[in-house]
């Protein structure tokens, strides 16, 4: 089956910093793939990457076998790719609902009634309906991050990018967002989910990818990759063995 | 549960029903306003205009420009030449002027675009000094020292100089209803909702789908075409044009943003609250000279001091006011949320 996201030697460097290098890695279509790394390590630069708010030095980025390396983040969003971002970005003076009808009208296309239901049955399920009419400024840090996970949604994507959206959650929270997202993705949407939170990203994902320097490290079925001794190294901080 | 969405409020609803009576009081003006009373409160709805449209730009679209006396200017000249040189009625000349605004903002606004933040600003005042010196090149149109609007073309509006003073005021009234109903009409739109989200968090808009380019563009010219219109009508009240009047930064950029900074800047009622401030203090002041601006300052500071989102931000943050019905909301949530 071909892949829905694919991405092919993309290079992005600020100076001598290089968040990306060389990154080629492909996510199937209805798959969840799990990506973590250390701090710095190029993760939200690689969304950064594939959402068109950074333009790649060289590479390509494909999107259900289109080319879109050269489209803008906007372009991008309307056709498909939506994401979470890790510091919130709500648009403060707007309420909550509205803030998810920005996303139905201009990500998703919709109007009128069908954008209303759309934000309604979101708000519903990510746990915000009780403060819909509410501010966005107004909300906590929690709330904030299922507004981000809300917004995506309503840009009805066929994939989805969550930035450590786990983060801070209290174990009971946690569960109750595990199960959003397996929701969300048994209605087939794909998923990349840079995550700290392990054991929530392995109750999701079906592959991990390991981050270091703005390269691919390592790749693969979870529980081998978080036996391997590249992550106990890099990402665990454990010195290997003599 | 069943939720539904709706953007009346008890308050918006309310706020229609008693425009209604105030506009018919309004039209009616001629017939219980004085000849002064009828030309300040002509004043008064043209800067309100004025003040509408650079929210729009700058309270939303995040364009401070402090060029808009360039299409104030532009409107105003350009009238002035179809009316006189053209040898068009008045009547005619107005759409034409808006017209003219939309099609000469359009390049502008590809170049200035490619500013950004106090680069934009300056780059605007320097396409209106482009505009005055320009128009001051026109020898048909008196050059550097202005001309007179001809008593033929004044007289062709009505005759007897009450009528004409009413009909300038209806001219007045009529494109102030145009310009706060497009924006009302602009912000309800699809275009509105994106416009919004601009305001609020530029990033977060460009990931959710909205072209800001775009956007911003649209605004930018649905604006300076209103803007041109305006500065016809301000003319026409004037009856007289010269290059520092019609491009003067003072009366059409600096009072304006005065008025949209203390009224509540990316707000839709803060530029009408401002302004009905502004002509308070004006006429209540207007006699110290020199000491008016100052006291004018001395507001300004004083309010951003202690409201700092403007008087209608500070009502808006406190009791959750909105007279014109934008914001969407949800109706039918559990009752301790309603």
């Amino acid at each position: 089956m071909s892949a829905i996201l694919e991405l092919q030697g993309v290079k992005k460097a600020f100076g001598a910093v290089v968040v990306a290098d060389d990154q080629s890695w492909s996510l199937a279509p209805g798959e969840a793939l799990g990506v973590i790394g250390p701090n710095g390590a190029g993760k939200t630069s690689m969304f950064n990457l594939v959402t068109g708010t950074l333009r790649a030095d060289a590479g390509q980025i494909r999107l259900g076998g289109q080319d879109i390396t050269g489209w803008s983040a906007a372009k991008r969003c309307r056709a498909g790719i939506a994401r979470s971002f890790q510091v919130p970005q709500p648009f403060a003076h707007m309420t909550v609902f509205e803030n998810a009808y920005v996303a139905a009208t201009q990500g998703a296309g919709l109007s009128g009634r069908a954008a209303e239901a759309l934000c309604l049955d979101v708000l519903d399920r990510t746990g915000l309906i009780a403060k819909a009419n509410g501010q966005a400024g107004g909300l906590t840090l929690l709330e904030r991050k299922r507004l981000e996970l809300s917004r995506a949604l309503c840009a009805r994507p066929r994939v989805i990018l969550l930035d450590e959206i786990a983060g801070g959650l209290t174990e009971h929270e946690c569960q109750s967002l595990i199960q959003t997202i397996r929701d969300v993705h048994a209605t087939g949407v794909s998923i990349v989910w840079i995550e700290h939170v392990v054991h929530a990203l392995l109750a999701v994902v079906g592959r991990l990818m390991v981050i270091d320097f703005g390269r691919k490290i390592a790749e693969g079925e979870p529980q081998a990759i978080m036996q391997s001794r590249e992550v106990r190294e890099i990402y665990l901080g454990i010195e290997a063995d003599g | 549960m069943s939720l539904s969405v709706t953007r009346r409020t008890r308050l918006s609803t309310a706020w229609l029903i008693v425009l209604v009576p105030i506009v018919l009081l309004l039209i009616a003006a001629p017939w219980w306003a004085g000849r002064a009373d009828l030309r300040l409160m002509g004043e008064i709805a043209l800067y309100m205009s004025l003040a509408v449209l650079w929210n729009l730009l700058a309270g939303y679209a995040g364009l401070v420009s402090v060029g808009q006396q360039a299409y104030v200017g532009f409107g105003g000249y350009l009238f002035f030449a179809l009316t006189m040189l053209a040898g068009l009625h008045p009547y005619a000349a107005l759409p034409l002027v808006v017209l003219a605004g939309f099609v000469i903002s359009a390049p502008v606004a590809v170049l200035i675009f490619r500013l950004r933040g106090a680069y934009f600003a300056i780059g605007t005042w320097v396409v209106a000094e482009v505009f005055r010196l320009s128009f001051a090149q026109m020898a048909s149109l008196g050059g550097g020292s202005g001309t007179s609007l001809s008593p033929d073309i004044v007289r062709s509006l009505a005759e007897g100089r009450d009528a004409r003073e009413a009909v300038a005021w209806w001219l007045a009234l009529g494109a102030g209803m145009l310009v706060i109903g497009t924006v009302v009409w602009l912000l309800r739109s699809r275009q509105g909702v994106a416009l919004t989200a601009i305001r609020d968090n530029e990033l977060a808009a460009r990931s959710l789908g909205i072209d800001i380019w775009r956007t911003k563009f649209t605004v930018y010219v649905v604006v300076s075409g209103l803007t041109a219109l305006i500065g016809a009508l301000i003319f026409l009240q004037k009856l007289r044009i010269s290059p520092d009047a019609a491009f003067s930064a003072n009366d059409w950029t600096a009072f304006v943003i005065f008025i949209v900074v203390i009224g509540g800047i990316g707000t839709l009622e803060g530029p009408i609250l401002g302004t009905l401030v502004f002509f308070a203090l004006r006429e209540t002041l207007a006699d110290l000279g020199t000491l008016y601006l100052i006291a004018l300052g001395v507001v300004a500071i004083v309010i951003m001091l202690f409201a700092p989102r403007g008087l209608w931000g500070f009502l808006r943050d406190r009791w959750g006011l909105e007279l014109f019905p934008l914001s969407r909301r949800v109706s039918g949530l559990a009752k301790k949320e309603a």
